[in-house]
């Protein structure tokens, strides 16, 4: 008789579908356990590529949740599903001929001006972000907030669709952090300095003598190289 | 005085020069305005519809957020924010139904329980007193109208002054030293939103309005609201009939030259530019 670690097994409802699954599993995992596969709606299995948005219900709750499927675990009676893809508008722009101005991005978004703050992207995102109030921000022309309180969007893209006014809340976001970006942070010019440098050769002969090294004069050269504090 | 401030979306963008005059009115006058920090646009328009509370969210969630300030009263500049903001209080504070049913709605906030009250800017400056106002730069030789409109008046339960007869602006423009007419259009439509989809519907209110408080002897017409400016403004070069161009401005835009603030001045987002007249009467600097 051999000893065994029993893995206790929890019931999971895939599209309505019993199935049972060992206990401890993401949600990702345990829909391929039960023999799904992920050919879209997966990505990094790390919560930061926001592929993997899905929409679930715990046992005896009435609430639909919502979360990233490689980051959430699994939990006896809960009923899961796949969400591949969220078919949301996006809005064709070029960045370069954009202006900054209080009325671009609901130019762009006018469903923004739908919002009723009835806050329930916010309660949808897996990231626990802000969303009503960067597409509130959004709406009065103040890109900045609006793209502070976006940054962290993986554009799983569940806030546009639990949203009952049809906003896209993350290509929202996006369009903000562009503007942000390109109008309003600071430029950084030591980068520009250190890009003509580069363009000009200054570190050309540093980098032939480095890929031209054989490897103990590489490791002792590293090991020998000036810090910087 | 300490009071939170809701600013609502057009102060930030096309109304800026009416919140940056009110801040430097409010600051010389000892008004402490605290911002709101987080807001959201306030409804506009207020819906009519009994049953329609989802578009109520929006007022009330502000007023959740002033209470969450630890404060029971707010103030707003714009006619339309007050309108909105104040009625779907009042709708709340009278169905305690609806109010529940909101609450329960917006599970991720503390109950809103009633207990604020919106005042329109031009309400906390009547309470201190007009008499009070530190005038150094006295209106003198300018003649205006006050202009009204619906959103401070309409409906009664939310008016800032008597609905048929208001007087508030007239005392306070008085206040500051200018010469204040009177004219039948002060409490009319602008036309409102119309201005999207029908603005001749606005060009014919703006006519009116504005043709009428020219005979009366106008020189400027004075305000509270970001969208009876673009209308009574922006407008007049869509008119048909001969008009000369009539400078429209908002209320405290004046106080902040009778008080003398005039770093705090921008004319820029006029169409027709008040800087001609205002300089002729010797009140700019």
């Amino acid at each position: 008789m051999t000893d065994t670690i029993k893995t206790r097994m929890i019931k999971v409802y895939i599209m309505g579908k019993e199935y049972d699954v060992p206990e401890g599993l993401t949600i990702m995992k345990a829909m391929e356990y039960a023999g799904y596969r992920f050919i879209r709606g997966a990505g990094c299995r790390a919560g930061f590529c926001g592929a993997c948005g899905t929409i679930f219900r715990k046992k005896d709750e009435y609430k639909f949740k919502t979360a990233l499927a490689c980051q959430t675990p699994a939990e006896d009676g809960m009923y899961l599903t796949e969400l591949p893809f969220v078919p949301a508008n996006k809005a064709e722009y070029e960045l370069e001929e954009l202006a900054s101005g209080p009325n671009i991005i609901v130019s762009l978004y006018p469903e923004i001006a739908r919002c009723v703050s009835c806050n329930t992207c916010t309660k949808a995102c897996p990231q626990d972000l802000q969303v009503m109030d960067y597409i509130q921000a959004s709406l009065r022309g103040d890109i900045e907030q609006a793209a502070e309180l976006s940054f962290d969007c993986l554009q799983c893209g569940l806030c546009a669709a639990r949203c009952p006014a049809d906003i896209v809340h993350y290509h929202v976001g996006q369009l903000a952090r562009r503007l942000y970006g390109k109008f309003i942070l600071p430029k950084s010019l030591h980068l520009k300095e250190r890009n003509d440098e580069i363009e000009a050769g200054v570190f050309d002969q540093e980098m032939e003598n480095l890929t031209t090294m054989d490897l103990d004069q590489l490791k002792k050269s590293y090991i020998e190289r000036d810090i910087e504090k | 005085m300490k009071i939170p401030y809701y600013p609502g979306c057009t102060l930030k963008t096309t109304a800026k020069p009416f919140e940056d005059t009110t801040k430097a009115v409010s600051e010389a006058v000892g008004i402490e305005l605290i911002e709101m920090p987080r807001w959201n646009c306030c409804g506009t328009v207020y819906s009519l519809a009994s049953d329609d509370l989802m578009h109520q969210l929006a007022p009330i969630r502000n007023l959740i957020r002033v209470q969450d300030m630890g404060y029971d009263r707010v103030t707003t500049l714009c006619s339309m924010c007050y309108n909105t903001l104040e009625q779907a209080n009042q709708l709340v504070k009278s169905d305690p139904e609806k109010l529940e049913k909101m609450n329960s709605f917006m599970d991720q906030e503390e109950d809103y329980t009633g207990g604020v009250t919106v005042v329109h800017y031009l309400t906390v400056l009547k309470e201190m007193g007009f008499d009070s106002l530190p005038v150094k730069n006295p209106l003198k030789g300018l003649t205006v109208v006050p202009y009204y409109g619906c959103l401070l008046l309409r409906p009664e339960e939310i008016s800032i002054d008597n609905p048929e007869r208001p007087t508030v602006m007239a005392e306070l423009l008085t206040s500051l030293g200018a010469t204040v007419v009177d004219y039948p259009y002060k409490l009319e439509c602008c036309g409102s939103y119309h201005t999207v989809n029908h603005k001749e519907v606005v060009c014919e209110k703006t006519y009116h309005i504005l043709s009428s408080a020219r005979k009366r002897g106008a020189e400027a017409v004075v305000l509270s609201c970001p969208l009876c400016e673009f209308n009574l403004d922006f407008r007049q070069k869509d008119l048909e009939q001969e008009l000369a161009p009539m400078p429209i401005l908002y209320f405290s835009q004046l106080l902040a030259i009778s008080l003398g603030l005039f770093d705090a001045l921008e004319f820029d987002q006029h169409y027709v530019d008040p800087k001609p007249l205002l300089k002729e009467k010797g009140l700019l600097r």
